[in-house]
């Protein structure tokens, strides 16, 4: 009796549950198909197929055959997936690859695809809008630099950021204080780095013939090196070569805050009567702003951050709102090679906000429901 | 040739990289990932100039006694500690450099000086938030909704009555000053806050304050940073041309073609 009784208890404890779904095998994939990975460097085969009908698998198993090995099993995959990529493969070989939707005991395998081989791409097809308005963009700039080649007058609206330099420089001059100068804490890579090395040299010219003292500490070395150059040879352009001190142009330190707290003493000790902060700036926009604001020095920012901009605006004088900094070296100089791209560029907004403003009313009218045909047209443009 | 050689080295590079950015073959990825290397290379000399230029300007201060000359031999002993202490008991975990210099040092002092960004935040606040012009008007009333939007409390007011309570300190400030530019506003409020009620059959709308937040940050606030943006992109775009091409030459410190 004792012998029965625990016989039917350990039937009750391990018997699993019935379940139905798995008494059937798993339907095998459908639709598998394998092709070479668009727009890459080669040596890659996407795969793709969708669950079939019946009972879902509990993996997925992904055969590949061809050289060098002639049959393997690459990947097991999970059963939501319905892709996968195969970075092992060589180009211009041909491979054949089976799925396999796996559960239980049970590996039911599609059939083979038809031979694909992998190659590297000439051409990256999705990058071809960014190409496209590359094109029209440089068409515009190329046009009215040669407009302005042939001199035809450019206007260009004022920036009240720009004009002021000559007041700063000039303000430096009759107190006999120095100019600060922060080329931002970006490396030479960053275009608003380039941006503000290029207003560098506009400003050391004014500041030679002025003759104030410019200091320019920086953060970056290379910015350092390309900085101290630019000055030396504004100042050989002022026809003041000998007014260049090698050491007003500086390198700190790399560390972010290190260097703001070096820029912090320096406008504490030196009572700068000019500040410019143009250039890449990260969480120390403020710091050394408000720091040039106690010390009672005019400030003029500019940086393509839009997170730091509410700092500059609050605490400096003038703001280089974004594309002011770019502008600002053409500005300056009113070289009119200058002025003739910024034209360009506006004229590239335009272009801009004429799509925007389509979209926007393409969009709108393609919700009327007698006006799908609108909806036709944005689907044409979207982005797949 | 001074000038033409660094021109005609930015053209091709330039030109070379734009074409890069289109092409996915591994001769164009292999070419990126070089340069890259002569970017970094170029970095570590310019980093021993960098040094230099720090040593430099530092024993300058001292020899001629200027004012703060004390900090440039704490800079210059600092440096040099730090240097001897990486060189001779090298930088790895649980080294002098890892646990002294840099755990227990430079990063509490970073810290500090994030930490000051609050009070200058504070001051700047301030600064931005008196009313005196409209705009500024207008970016206080924006501000402190945002604000009340994101602390647990603003989650029971309702826009409505945060109007009515702005409405009324208008009218109390427009009697007290006797501004008629704040009666006017004062006025426009009131008319608006009615049309509004309107609309809702008289009764309180059901517009909370975190929402009134949320359609602040992702409306106008967004719309207006998209703007710059754009132009941010056009203008870097620009930039890069005229620099590529040589229109642009401040870099080199100016000068006609």
């Amino acid at each position: 009796m004792i012998p029965f009784l625990i016989l039917l208890l350990a039937a009750g404890q391990v018997a699993p549950p019935v379940d139905t779904a798995r008494l059937s095998p798993p339907a095998p994939p459908a639709g598998v198909t394998a092709f070479d990975t668009p727009n890459d460097a080669g040596k890659s085969i996407t795969l793709s197929w969708s669950a079939g009908e019946g009972a879902a698998p509990e993996a997925w198993l992904v055969e590949r055959s061809g050289p060098p090995e002639s049959t393997k099993v690459v990947a097991a995959t999970e059963p939501a997936d319905v892709g996968y990529l195969d970075e092992g493969v060589t180009n211009r070989t041909k491979y054949t690859y089976r799925i396999a939707a796996v559960a239980g005991a049970d590996t039911i395998w599609s059939g083979p695809t038809l031979p694909v081989s992998s190659s590297a791409q000439l051409f990256n097809t999705v990058r071809l809008n960014i190409l496209i308005a590359m094109v029209v963009f440089f068409t515009l700039i190329i046009y009215y630099i040669e407009s302005a080649k042939k001199g035809k007058s450019l206007f260009v609206r004022r920036i009240a950021g720009l004009d002021a330099v000559e007041e700063a420089v000039g303000r430096a001059t009759e107190m006999g204080r120095p100019i600060i100068y922060v080329p931002g804490l970006g490396s030479v890579s960053d275009i608003a780095t380039i941006a503000s090395l290029n207003i560098l040299g506009e400003v050391a010219k004014k500041v030679a013939q002025y003759d104030s003292a410019l200091l320019v500490p920086n953060r970056d070395p290379i910015v350092y090196t390309v900085a101290s150059e630019i000055v030396k040879e504004s100042y050989a352009k002022a026809g003041r070569p000998d007014a260049f001190k090698a050491d007003s142009v500086f390198f700190i330190t790399s560390e972010q805050f290190a260097y703001a707290a070096a820029v912090d003493g320096l406008m504490a000790r030196e009572k700068p009567a000019t500040n410019f902060f143009l250039g890449m700036f990260w969480a120390e926009s403020l710091v050394l702003a408000e720091t040039g604001a106690q010390t009672g020095a005019i400030q003029i920012a500019g940086t393509d951050s839009v997170y730091q901009l509410p700092f500059f605006i609050t605490a400096c004088d003038y703001t280089l709102i974004g594309e002011e900094l770019y502008a600002a070296s053409a500005y300056l100089s009113r070289e009119p090679l200058l002025l003739g791209s910024l034209k360009g560029q506006d004229y590239g907004k335009l272009v801009i906000l004429a799509v925007v403003t389509l979209g926007s009313v393409l969009l709108l009218l393609s919700k009327i429901p007698a006006l799908g045909f609108f909806g036709r047209i944005i689907g044409f443009f979207s982005v797949r | 040739m001074k000038r033409s050689i660094p021109l005609a080295i930015c053209l091709i590079m330039g030109a070379a990289m734009m074409v890069q950015f289109f092409v996915p073959h591994p001769v164009s990825v292999g070419f990126y990932d070089l340069t890259m290397k002569w970017v970094r290379i170029v970095g570590a000399f310019a980093l021993v100039l960098g040094t230099g230029s720090l040593v430099m300007y530092h024993v300058d201060r001292i020899q001629r006694r200027k004012t703060g000359r004390y900090y440039s031999i704490v800079t210059l002993t600092a440096a040099a500690a730090t240097a001897v202490i990486g060189l001779g008991w090298g930088i790895k975990p649980g080294s002098i450099f890892q646990d002294v210099i840099f755990s227990n040092l430079l990063v509490p002092l970073n810290a500090s000086m994030f930490a000051i960004l609050a009070f200058y935040m504070a001051s700047a606040a301030y600064r931005a938030f008196r009313a005196r012009t409209r705009e500024a008007a207008l970016l206080l009333v924006a501000a402190f909704v945002v604000m009340l939007g994101m602390v647990p409390i603003g989650a029971h007011i309702p826009f409505f009555w945060f109007l009515v309570v702005l409405a009324v300190a208008l009218l109390v400030a427009g009697l007290v000053t006797r501004s008629k530019a704040l009666m006017v506003g004062t006025g426009a409020l009131v008319v608006g806050l009615l049309v509004w009620m309107g609309f809702w059959k008289f009764k309180v709308p059901q517009l909370m304050l975190p929402d009134t937040a949320e359609w602040v940050l992702s409306v106008p606030n967004m719309a207006a940073k998209r703007a710059i943006l754009f132009g941010i992109a056009l203008g870097g775009i620009a930039t890069s041309l005229k620099v590529i091409l040589g229109i642009e030459r401040g870099w080199l410190g100016g000068g006609k073609q």
